[in-house]
């Protein structure tokens, strides 16, 4: 804060002091604490969302009609290259890196992270590697000219990332912005798992800690098996690219599909990655606003590790149009199939814990119900394409690009704002505006079904993806059309968010420590808390230590 | 307002740096390992698909002097941290310097093997599959062990000027994790390269 | 705020109907003539592809039927378990878990698991199979930004143009030249990608004649968009037909015409072949036959004066980013160059 209430001793009143901004500065760019940093990989993400909302905005005006000439094939191929590892990497990633800085010490009472300066650093090395992405604009062709973003897609193949077809350093920049993050999520994960497992306070064994805390540490331990292969994928790719090495070098008899392989191991992991935080919020919106417990904690925990582990077994099937051995095609379809059981066990405990109870419609409920809703779709698209057949043909078409978006813009960023409604209350002290939340989640989610419900279809009419045109007479127009016109109504509801995020912030009706009636210990302290979280270190019963306080004639622990 | 009872607060309970550090390296070591297994992989699937040059079997000494090496520093390193452990601080700076010593050792001989490689065979990481798999799987582990080396000179100079003493004891065996995890991988590697490679 | 409590109550049913009305007319609409395209999976016309088809049929309608139900319940939920407006702040009854149900929610999908797996299973192994012995057997060769079509045995190159006949297989191999493209012509089989140093196979089998189109399906570079498939299914006796007509070299006249001179002096021949002549150059589309096709440039052009001499002179008018360059011929050149390439019939 940049005002500090300054009492001199003896006086009546007090003094307000405004600090000198480079105080602030200083204090911000400098701290390691978790709740700080939090909010800046918050801020540095929703950055990162408007740009990557521009690059798609630009990409559906050149696709809103065959032919069109809004932007040239070499622009568009780095819009979509861009785009993908931006919403990836520098806004999903960060989001979920940032709410969980944020709210896991508080949830497990304690003060900070276990390692505060890696907290800080792994910040710092994230952030880095986005502005280096985007410093490719203008430093990727070096003193010879402008610089070009990597237009190689987000998943960059061999051996198209090679010299002799990208010339130059734009996919350089792809490489190494995302290794220097990728050592910075490393570095985050460890963070978690050491502050998860070390510094609970005293009661909360394993199977108390609230299902958030649960769920990210499940997460972290993801991304410390995953981004490491992205990792060594990379400096492959950097050494053949540097140095003349072959990995990828199909010339000297290199493995194009190895590049895939490696990519992928990382890849689907990585949505993973990216979905059970999203889960782990809807475990914490779903019970408050229902007035339940949740249903099935234990089995709960246990699908999430089961969806961990056996997702680390799917990655092929992101390679079945590839040639792989029938063998390999049918495992491959097995294991991704069987991801799909814990994953549905998850949505039907959120039905049971929703049933029976008295769900209140709040905006963060809403972006729940809606997140429900179109998991449980996109779950189901993703099995008709694990049928490998079935995605011979909706394969790399834009039938996979509308479940991917499904997954991630109406799964697990559904449930990012419904985070973002949920605890913004907590993290600054204010009431968001309600009527104005309802507003986002309505326009936002008539513009996600207008694009991506209709996107199914131009995929299963032959349409393949990353093309910066179409022919007219194929039957995609309209489809095309209509998708476009979606993005006018979620950008509407982005700007309504941003407006209401600003002006809830400084005018928002003051929150008070608990005012969603919730359960969970980062709701004793005052919001926003202070430096130390807690002055005394809590310790707990059961799951729902608030809801032993408020209901101390029937508390949790006498069920659990 | 707190939920059971009310604990005082003790602030140094919280923060019992050893079993963190230990934790926090242990995951360290797993994400490194994920990172060595993709190079094995390849490795191992690139394995008599070089189209042209030198082949494993040509070319390939097994260093057993400087593998000898580098194992017996774990067992320096180990007893280093045993006399810190007892406050034995003499016997610590000896027993890591000789850490010190024999990765050193390793790694001038890992810089010899490949001079030799490069001037005498003509093998380098451009020249095919083999080349390009096995300096990098190599020279990744040879840069962990010169990341190691840095580290431990470091301690060593805090030894030097009397500054390590029996309190950090913990945090210098966090330090020979890091170690005895990066002599494992050279167990590894070793396998992969000079035993079922050639 | 009432009546926003009201509709907020209400519409996520709204929503789940309309999602579900979506769902399943967009399932059904597929095949009718509202979603006619050349290049609809649902539409196949080839044994592979049909296959497909009666696989996703049946993910289709086990999957329609698990959202319906799970939709219905969620729906059902929101809107019976919404908090009314004369609620007495009490707490619901907390229920915290309970162990049938749990396993019955587990084994159900499990077994649904089971029954989808055993009939992919059995796709999987009658599509990836090897071709019967009567197959006419092609190569092609995937380039940036054009498709090469070897007819091993029929001693026949040609690009871009595909043709093969009906009712008989076809077994396809499929390789590559630079970097990964993919063989996607919807109504006759699914895609399989092209992969440099990792050759492939996939058959198709075409029951009715007819111009299939598809496109590359693998980003491949600037002209990925612009790599159209053109596949021409005819009868055995047309089939028979084209092929010898294709397998003749370049009809030569007396008169060697200046355009072919040009053609033979410049770069033109580092990249093209015409049969007959010394133009050996395999780096662009063979020439030899090709005005006996109707598109150009991979099928993004009608294969007529204006376009085949705007391509000769800059084909980056026509697909930015293609790799052939313009030549930078004055007009007297152009016209004689075209005119040259018009009697390769």
């Amino acid at each position: 804060m940049s005002t500090d209430v300054i009492t001199l001793p003896g006086a009546q009143t007090t003094v307000e002091m405004r600090r000198p901004l480079v105080d602030t500065l200083h204090e911000w760019v400098t701290t390691v604490d978790h709740k700080k940093l939090g909010l800046m990989y918050i801020l540095y993400a929703l950055v990162f969302l408007l740009i990557g909302g521009v690059e798609a905005t630009i990409m559906r005006i050149q696709l809103s009609a065959p032919h069109k000439d809004f932007v040239s094939p070499q622009v568009f191929n780095r819009m979509f290259t861009m785009h993908g590892t931006t919403m990836i990497f520098f806004v999903a990633m960060p989001l979920v890196f940032g709410l969980a800085n944020y709210l896991v010490p508080l949830m497990i009472g304690t003060r900070d992270m276990a390692f505060p300066r890696l907290n800080a650093f792994s910040f710092w090395l994230s952030a880095f590697g986005g502005l280096l992405l985007y410093f490719s604009l203008i430093g990727a062709n070096g003193l010879y000219g402008a610089g070009n973003a990597p237009d190689v897609g987000w998943f960059a193949y061999a051996p198209l990332t090679s010299h002799s077809f990208s010339v130059g350093h734009s996919t350089d920049f792809w490489t190494l912005s995302l290794l220097v993050s990728g050592f910075g999520s490393i570095g985050t994960a460890i963070n978690i798992i050491v502050t998860i497992l070390c510094l609970r306070c005293p009661g909360m064994k394993l199977g108390k800690m609230p299902l958030f805390v649960w769920l990210n540490l499940v997460m972290a331990g993801l991304v410390i098996l995953a981004v490491s292969p992205l990792s060594a994928a990379q400096i492959m790719l950097s050494i053949d690219r540097y140095l003349g090495g072959h990995f990828f070098d199909t010339q000297a008899g290199g493995s194009a599909v190895i590049w895939m392989h490696f990519f992928w191991i990382f890849g689907h992991p990585e949505v993973y990655v990216l979905v059970i935080p999203a889960f782990a919020v809807a475990c914490e919106v779903i019970p408050v606003f229902s007035r339940k417990a949740i249903f099935g904690y234990p089995v709960m925990v246990a699908a999430t590790i089961a969806i961990a582990f056996i997702g680390m077994s799917v990655w092929a099937h992101h390679m079945f149009t590839v040639g792989m051995s029938s063998n390999a095609n049918t495992f491959f379809v097995l294991s991704t199939m069987a991801v799909a059981v814990p994953t549905g066990i998850k949505i039907f405990n959120w039905l049971a814990t929703m049933w029976g109870g008295k769900i209140d419609f709040k905006t963060p409920m809403l972006f729940c119900a809606g997140f429900l809703f179109q998991f449980l779709l996109a779950g189901l698209t993703g099995i008709m394409m694990s049928a490998a057949p079935f995605d011979w043909q909706l394969g790399n078409s834009y039938f996979v690009v509308a479940h991917f978006h499904y997954v991630i813009v109406g799964g697990i960023l559904f449930c990012l704002f419904a985070a973002f409604y949920y605890w913004f209350p907590k993290m600054s002290g204010r009431m968001y505006n309600e009527p104005l939340g309802k507003l986002h989640f309505w326009l936002f989610l008539i513009g996600f079904h207008l694009t991506f419900d209709f996107m199914h279809i131009p995929g299963m009419l032959g349409m393949p993806r990353r093309i910066y045109t179409y022919e007219p007479g194929r039957g995609w127009d309209t489809w095309n059309l209509i998708v476009s016109i979606g993005v006018v109504f979620q950008a509407a509801g982005i700007l309504v968010f941003a407006a209401n995020l600003i002006w809830s912030y400084f005018r928002g009706k003051i929150a008070g420590n608990d005012p969603w009636d919730a359960w969970t210990l980062e709701w004793t302290t005052s919001s926003p808390p202070p430096a130390y979280n807690f002055a005394a270190i809590p310790s707990v019963k059961s799951r729902r230590p608030l809801w032993d306080l408020k209901h101390p004639e029937d508390p949790d622990w006498k069920y659990e | 307002m707190s939920v059971a009872t009310v604990t005082a607060f003790e602030p140094e309970l919280q923060w019992e740096p050893s079993a963190r550090g230990r934790l926090g390296m242990y995951c360290l070591i797993a994400a490194e390992a994920a990172i060595f297994t993709i190079f094995v992989v390849a490795y191992l699937f690139y394995l008599g698909k070089s189209l042209s040059g030198p082949t494993p079997q040509q070319v390939l000494h097994v260093p057993v002097l400087f593998t000898i090496c580098l194992l017996s520093s774990s067992l320096t390193i180990h007893l280093a941290v045993r006399s810190l452990r007892k406050a034995k601080v003499g016997a610590f700076a000896r027993w890591w310097f000789l850490t010190l010593f024999l990765g050193a050792t390793f790694l001038a001989g890992t810089a010899m093997e490949w001079r030799h490689l490069i001037y005498d065979e003509g093998l380098t990481i451009q020249t095919n599959l083999f080349g390009t798999t096995y300096y990098s799987l190599v020279g990744l582990h040879a840069f962990h062990v010169l990341m190691g080396l840095l580290a431990l000179s470091t301690v060593w100079l805090f030894a030097m000027f009397g500054k390590v003493r029996n309190e950090h004891a913990e945090r210098i065996d966090t330090l020979a994790l890091y170690w005895h995890f990066v002599d494992t991988v050279w167990v590894v590697v070793f396998l992969i390269v000079y035993v079922i490679g050639r | 705020m009432q009546s926003t409590r009201n509709i907020s109550a209400k519409l996520p049913l709204f929503k789940a109907l309309a999602a579900l009305l979506l769902l399943a007319s967009s399932c059904l609409l597929a095949q009718s003539p509202t979603f006619s395209s050349p290049t609809n999976i649902f539409a196949p016309a080839s044994t592979p592809a049909k296959s497909i088809f009666g696989l996703s049929l049946f993910v289709l309608v086990i999957t329609g039927a698990i959202f319906v139900v799970v939709a219905s319940l969620l729906a059902y939920a929101v809107v019976k378990f919404r908090k009314r407006k004369n609620d007495d702040s009490s707490e619901p009854a907390q229920v915290y878990g309970s162990n049938q149900v749990e396993i019955a929610w587990t084994v159900i999908p499990i077994l649904i698991v089971v029954v989808l797996f055993m009939a992919t299973a059995r796709v999987i192994a009658n599509v990836q199979k090897a071709a019967p012995d009567n197959a006419v057997h092609i190569t092609v060769i995937g380039h940036q930004f054009w498709w090469e079509y070897q007819y091993p045995g029929l001693k026949v190159v040609t690009a871009n143009e595909l043709h093969v006949p009906v009712g008989y297989p076809t077994e396809i191999k499929l390789l590559s030249a630079d970097t990964d493209h993919s063989f996607w012509v919807p109504r006759l089989a699914g895609k399989t990608d092209l992969i440099p140093n990792h050759p492939n196979v996939m058959w198709i089998d075409p029951q009715e004649p007819g111009l299939f189109l598809g496109q590359c399906a693998q980003y491949c570079g600037t002209q990925h968009a612009k790599m159209l498939l053109r596949v021409y299914v005819e009868p055995r006796t047309e089939f028979d037909h084209w092929i010898q007509q294709q397998s003749q070299p370049a009809q030569s006249s007396d008169t060697v015409s200046e355009g072919q001179r040009i053609f033979e002096a410049t770069a033109c021949v580092n990249c093209h072949a015409v049969a007959g002549t010394p133009a050996r150059g395999r780096f662009g589309p063979d020439l030899t036959h090709l005005m006996s096709r109707h598109t150009i440039a991979a099928g993004i052009a009608e294969n007529n004066h204006e376009n085949l001499r705007l391509w000769v002179q800059d084909p980056s008018r026509l697909k930015p980013g293609s790799l052939m360059p313009a030549m930078g011929l004055n007009e007297h050149a152009l016209n004689a160059l075209t005119a040259y390439l018009e009697t390769l019939r």
